[in-house]
């Protein structure tokens, strides 16, 4: 070390390291894209760049000097950078900004490359009935469109001369008198049920049913209904009350109202109808005067379905002891369920399968 | 059943509410509320007057009158009139100017026939009292000139129609309707059948019941020298035209007036045509009998028939012989009035086809208590309206029936009800409806067997109904509810009356449930799948042609061609149970294209219909005393045909749309494949497809979709020649899939995956194999080859051409390989391809492309 002779150093004067600095972020601030950025990070911040040199003369300095050139230099390399990233930073956001303005589309141009379908809304008012009871701890059960006799009236306590047989128009299978049919209502499942299942029994069963009317604007041949059946020790008809009153609840929402009347059903005695407050006129149409309601066709109420507690004949027919058991029924249509409370005026739509008419109902009900 | 609320009021001491009101109670009760017909609400102005001078005015097309009218005003009216039935001096109903005619007609002064009217001279029905338009109507002699019209005639009516059920029969009376309503209301009820009758000395017509199953009373009454021309009184026309039932004649009239105020249907036969003892029986085979309706009937030997030496004069309880029939001429009368088996009519009737106000009300039960009432009445009122002389003697026919009596605790509407309700009251609401009520268990109850009528009062049936506790009464229905029979229609009853509307609402806690089964989550998934897959679900009817069956090409021996045959279409062109779903779906589609929508795709989800072979022909009717044996029970399901659930999904059109973005794709068979993969996928369980030929689908492009061995169905193109017999788009894809099938080999839960974190390695390869090899088979070998170190292979192009050489095709896959605990490396990815590709070369003859 004894022989290396200090000099003095042009490039670390003050005044050297001042004009660098200037030069340098002048060239920065000249860029005008990414580019030409480049091109001044390699000419004033590079290896080569006239700072980067400088630096490396410090090391020539004498010791003495060394820490003030150092220290100069330095933060002329840090004013650089920082200028360097700046720039960097706006010339990027210029280009991001360009880019996504060219990139633009058209947000409202169709796509219906794959059209959805849609599930039948007497399909998915099924399982959403369905899914009212299981929540409330029933299961589904089934039964054959194409029943015995047994099953579809005598079971039920429709003997065969019984006026209420001829109220159901029925399609018979093969002959009149082959004992089979295709089913009138869904209560044979009920049968099925209690002959199937362990007791206590709580089902509810949706399916196809039959009847020979003529295709109209109210009636089809072949419609849905929805049953209901809960056999178990100390059910009463308060029972049955309550729990079609939850399930008109789940289906029309709090604050409807119900109403049950007399009528009368072979297979349960005592018997009900139960009919819901219309929730579109509240019942004022009824009141003479008042203007008229097309949804309960201005009676303020509208008839759901039959129900009544299960007739003690029908459970001796399926072997449950009366003595010890009792339990509800209930039925409804599907078709009417679907016509009042999603005011479907035609049955005929439910039939023919437009896609107009079932595309709107979706996956859900 | 039409009810005129004065009719009513009659005999029920109802307070002043409105017809609404009175429906209402009546609804609330079991009597439901069809409609309500309010007549003469709206008429006003008419009065009684004196035609005082007629002038006949000529020169026009009929006759025409001018009278002058005293109506009890200023000064007479002048009233143009165009009926000439009327003399100078008859009392007629005026309706002034300004006045009003029913149906809110109304009247003023006006200038007709070149003279000025004042007003209008009535007819019936112009005052809405009937049909009878024949002329004006005119009243008494010595009504009071100036009279209001309304009050006199009680030209304000409403009638409430009801809705009557099966069970209740004594509502298809005013009797009975009123002994509900004064129930209701809480107020005093007078029974029409409360009549005092003489004691008749002697028989009257000879008569004698021959089958005690068919009628357990039988009463004859006569009259003599009735007056033929005798007319109806004017107020019985009204309520039988207000009751919905047409005047006849006076006989006819009173008949049916006392069939609706008393529920009794009663007939009326011309004596002088009646030979020699009237029995009642059924009919012998071969037997004929011409009824009212001019129809000569064959007799079934199960008919009841009313007969007289000379054979068959009347269709019991149901329609009268035309030979007996009283016509405008006879003046002696026999009136008869029975109790008819319920069962027996209700048969007849519908044998026969004949449904009458008569069979209605014998198949619904009938007061049996009414028939010695109901024939007095009835010769009472012929006598006084028709100047008929009554025969003193009577006819009473008659087998004993033990009544039904049903022992209940007390507490037993309560307990079924779900409220208690003191044993006053259940006795009181009993009482009400008629029962006489007795304290304990009378041990005589239901040891009847089967009464005449068909109701079941004992045996075995009748011990499984008994209910016991404490506190027993003793219950005998009167004789016009004969629905009563169980423990639980006494229930109802007391129920009833003490309001459906004041039963608590209590929320059973069921059990916990098993939700839906695996079966039923399936069927949902499979909808929604569907769905989301493009396709709209239809609910088409399960009837098909056998011509479907012709279009869809099915050959002579398809099962798909046995099918149940129903016995009542509704169109004799679709007799069957369908076998398969397509005809619904293809029906449908093109009903959709026929509206606009060429691009459609519809699925349907439901069972079939499949005859079992050797089933036979007629599944038994069981008893109901009992459970049925297993055995009972298989000889129905024996007979039953098998009814798979079903999948099928049609699509025709683009089923990829063209738009902005450039061309769609056209539905092909591959899309119908696809379907069924999709279906199969809800199920989790693969499909291995093969190509198959089956009707309907296009020969050359139909695919057999099997799970493992099992087949579960087909999809594919249709056969052109059924394209065209629907009608279809060209190119209609279908498929359909026994999701039956499907449910039996769905696995069991998801085994989760190992998921490696480790690199994959990828290897395409080229595999050149002839045109006719199924895809599907090199796929197989490939995976087979390539071992457990395939993660997953896909076919990436098809190419044939000259490279490939004539009649080869080249398949390009990609075949992405991956251990679970390392890296594989270059070596151990290679071999596994080649021992792919040398599988498939084995198999199916493939040669890796160069």
């Amino acid at each position: 070390m004894s022989d290396y002779d200090p000099v003095e150093v042009t490039p670390l004067h003050a005044d050297e390291v001042s004009r660098m600095e200037a030069d340098a972020i002048a060239a920065i601030k000249a860029a005008a894209d990414l580019d030409a950025l480049k091109q001044a990070r390699l000419a004033h911040a590079g290896d080569r760049s006239p700072i980067a040199l400088a630096n490396r003369e410090i090391g020539a300095l004498p010791p003495a000097a060394r820490a003030e050139a150092g220290k100069r230099v330095g933060t002329a390399r840090k004013a650089i950078n920082e200028a360097l990233a700046a720039r960097q930073s706006e010339l990027e956001a210029e280009r991001d900004a360009r880019v996504l303005v060219e990139e633009t589309v058209d947000v409202t141009l169709p796509w219906d490359r794959r059209p959805r379908g849609a599930r039948h809304p007497l399909t998915t008012l099924q399982e959403r009935i369905a899914d009212a009871f299981v929540a409330m701890g029933y299961e589904v059960a089934e039964g054959p469109d194409l029943e015995g006799e047994w099953f579809n009236f005598d079971a039920l306590n429709i003997a065969k001369d019984h006026p209420a047989r001829s109220e159901h128009d029925t399609f018979f299978v093969g002959s009149t008198d082959s004992g089979m049919v295709l089913r009138t209502q869904t209560s044979p499942v009920q049968v099925r049920a209690l002959l199937q299942r362990e007791l206590p029994v709580y089902v509810i069963s949706p399916g196809k049913t039959f009847r020979t009317d003529e295709l109209d604007a109210t009636h089809t041949p072949v419609f849905h209904q929805t049953e209901g059946l809960a056999v178990d020790e100390g059910l009463t008809m308060a029972h049955l009350k309550g729990t079609l009153d939850r399930f008109a609840e789940v289906m029309f929402g709090k604050g409807i109202t119900t109403r049950f009347r007399p009528n009368y059903f072979p297979f349960t005695e005592p018997s009900a109808e139960m009919d819901l407050k219309c929730f579109v006129c509240r019942g004022a149409s009824a009141i003479p005067g008042n203007p008229p309601c097309r949804t309960c066709k201005s009676e303020g109420w509208i008839e759901w379905g039959g129900c009544g507690m299960v007739n003690p004949r029908v459970l001796i027919a399926c072997g449950v002891d009366p003595a010890r058991y009792s339990g509800f029924a209930f039925g409804m249509g599907i078709e009417r369920t679907l016509m009042f409370r999603h005011n479907a005026e035609d049955m005929r739509d439910m039939v023919e399968g437009d896609v107009r008419f079932t595309l709107p109902f979706g996956m859900e009900i | 059943m039409k009810v005129p609320l004065s009719w009513l009021r009659e005999y029920a001491d109802l307070p002043a509410v409105t017809a609404h009101e009175v429906a209402d109670k009546l609804t609330a009760a079991g009597l439901k509320l069809e409609s309500i017909t309010s007549h003469g609400h709206d008429v006003k102005n008419v009065v009684v007057g004196e035609v005082l001078e007629i002038e006949e005015l000529t020169g026009f097309k009929k006759p025409i009158r001018h009278c002058k009218v005293e109506t009890g005003e200023a000064e007479p009216r002048m009233i143009v009139c165009g009926a000439t039935n009327f003399a100078v001096g008859d009392r007629v109903p005026v309706v002034l100017p300004g006045g009003v005619l029913p149906g809110g007609f109304a009247v003023g002064a006006r200038k007709t026939y070149g003279r000025m009217s004042e007003g209008m001279i009535c007819s019936e029905r112009e005052l809405g009292l009937g049909d009878d338009h024949n002329g004006i109507m005119v009243l008494p002699a010595g009504t009071p000139i100036g009279t209001d019209v309304v009050e006199l005639l009680q030209l304000r009516e409403d009638v409430i129609e009801l809705e009557i059920t099966p069970d209740i029969g004594y509502a298809l009376s005013i009797r009975g309707v009123a002994r509900e309503a004064a129930t209701a209301f809480g107020v005093a009820f007078r029974d029409p059948a409360d009549v005092e009758l003489p004691t008749a000395a002697e028989p009257a017509w000879p008569a004698s019941i021959g089958d005690p199953t068919a009628c357990d009373r039988f009463v004859l009454r006569e009259v003599t020298g009735f007056d033929p021309a005798a007319q109806t009184p004017l107020w019985m026309r009204v309520r039988l035209t207000r009751a919905g039932m047409r005047p006849v004649s006076l006989a006819v009239d009173v008949t049916n007036y006392l069939m609706l105020e008393l529920g009794q249907p009663l007939h009326a036969f011309d004596r002088e045509k009646l030979t020699g003892e009237i029995v009642v029986r059924r009919a012998a085979a071969g037997e004929r009998l011409e009824t009212l309706d001019h129809v000569v009937r064959e007799l079934d030997p199960d008919d009841i028939l009313i007969t007289d030496q000379s054979g068959p004069i009347s269709l019991a309880g149901t329609m009268g012989g035309l030979e007996t029939e009283i016509s405008g001429s006879s003046t002696d009368i026999v009136i008869e009035a029975a109790h008819f088996s319920a069962t027996g009519i209700s048969r007849e009737s519908r044998r026969h086809g004949l449904v009458s106000e008569a069979s209605k009300r014998f198949e619904r039960g009938v007061d049996r208590e009414l028939p010695l009432v109901a024939s007095y009445k009835a010769v009472r009122m012929l006598a006084e309206l028709g100047g008929a002389t009554v025969h003193p003697g009577v006819t009473h026919a008659e087998v004993e029936v033990s009544p039904a009596r049903i022992a209940i605790p007390a507490g037993y509407p309560g307990a079924v009800a779900g409220v208690p309700y003191s044993k006053a009251t259940v006795v009181a609401r009993l009482e009400h409806i008629g029962c006489v009520v007795t304290d304990g268990a009378d041990p005589a109850v239901r040891q009847g067997g089967v009464d005449p009528t068909g109701v079941v009062t004992g045996g075995a049936l009748a011990a499984k109904l008994a209910v016991t506790g404490d506190d027993m009464i003793t219950v005998t229905p009167p004789s016009w509810r004969p629905d009563l029979t169980d423990p639980n229609d006494l229930a109802e009853e007391v129920i009833r009356l003490e309001g459906y509307e004041n039963l608590p609402s209590v929320l059973p806690s069921a059990p916990a449930g098993a939700g839906l089964t695996e079966g039923q989550r399936l069927r949902r998934r499979v909808g929604r799948a569907l769905a989301e897959g493009g396709y709209v679900e239809v609910l088409s009817y399960p009837f098909i042609s056998p011509a479907d069956l012709d279009r869809l090409l099915l050959p002579a021996a398809d099962a798909r061609r046995v099918a149940m045959r129903l016995a009542n279409p509704l169109s004799e062109d679709e007799p069957l149970m369908r076998t398969t779903l397509l005809p619904g779906l293809l029906k449908t589609l093109v009903r959709n294209v026929g509206r606009g929508f060429s691009d459609v795709a519809l699925f349907e989800m439901g069972p079939v219909y499949r005859p079992r072979e050797g089933a036979p022909e007629v599944a038994p009717v069981l008893g109901v005393e009992r459970r049925p044996s297993a055995e009972e029970l298989a000889s129905i399901e024996a007979a039953l045909p098998d009814q798979p659930l079903r999948v099928a999904a049609v699509l025709a059109g683009e089923f990829e749309r063209s738009g902005w973005w450039g061309a769609g794709r056209a539905a092909s068979w591959a899309d119908a494949v696809q379907a069924a993969r999709l279906v199969a996928g809800e199920a989790r369980v693969e499909l291995s497809v093969s190509a198959d030929q089956h009707e309907p689908w296009h020969p050359g492009r139909c695919a057999a979709l099997y799970v493992g061995d099992t087949l579960v169905g087909h999809a594919g193109e249709l056969h052109p020649r059924v394209i065209e017999a629907y009608g279809l788009p060209p190119r209609t894809a279908a498929m359909e899939l026994e999701l039956s099938r499907l449910e039996a080999v769905m696995p069991g839960p998801v085994e989760t995956p190992a998921v490696s974190a480790y690199p994959v390695a990828t290897q395409d390869v080229a595999l050149v194999v002839p045109d006719f090899t199924p895809v599907a088979d090199v796929e197989a070998a490939l995976r087979d080859g390539a071992g457990e170190l395939l993660e997953s292979i896909r076919l990436f192009d098809v190419y044939t051409g000259e490279q490939v050489g004539e009649g080869n095709k080249s398949l390009a896959y990609t075949m992405r390989f991956r251990a679970g605990d390392r890296t594989l490396t270059v070596e151990e990815t290679t071999a596994a391809r080649d021992a792919a590709v040398a599988l498939a070369a084995d198999r199916v003859g493939a040669q890796l492309r160069t």
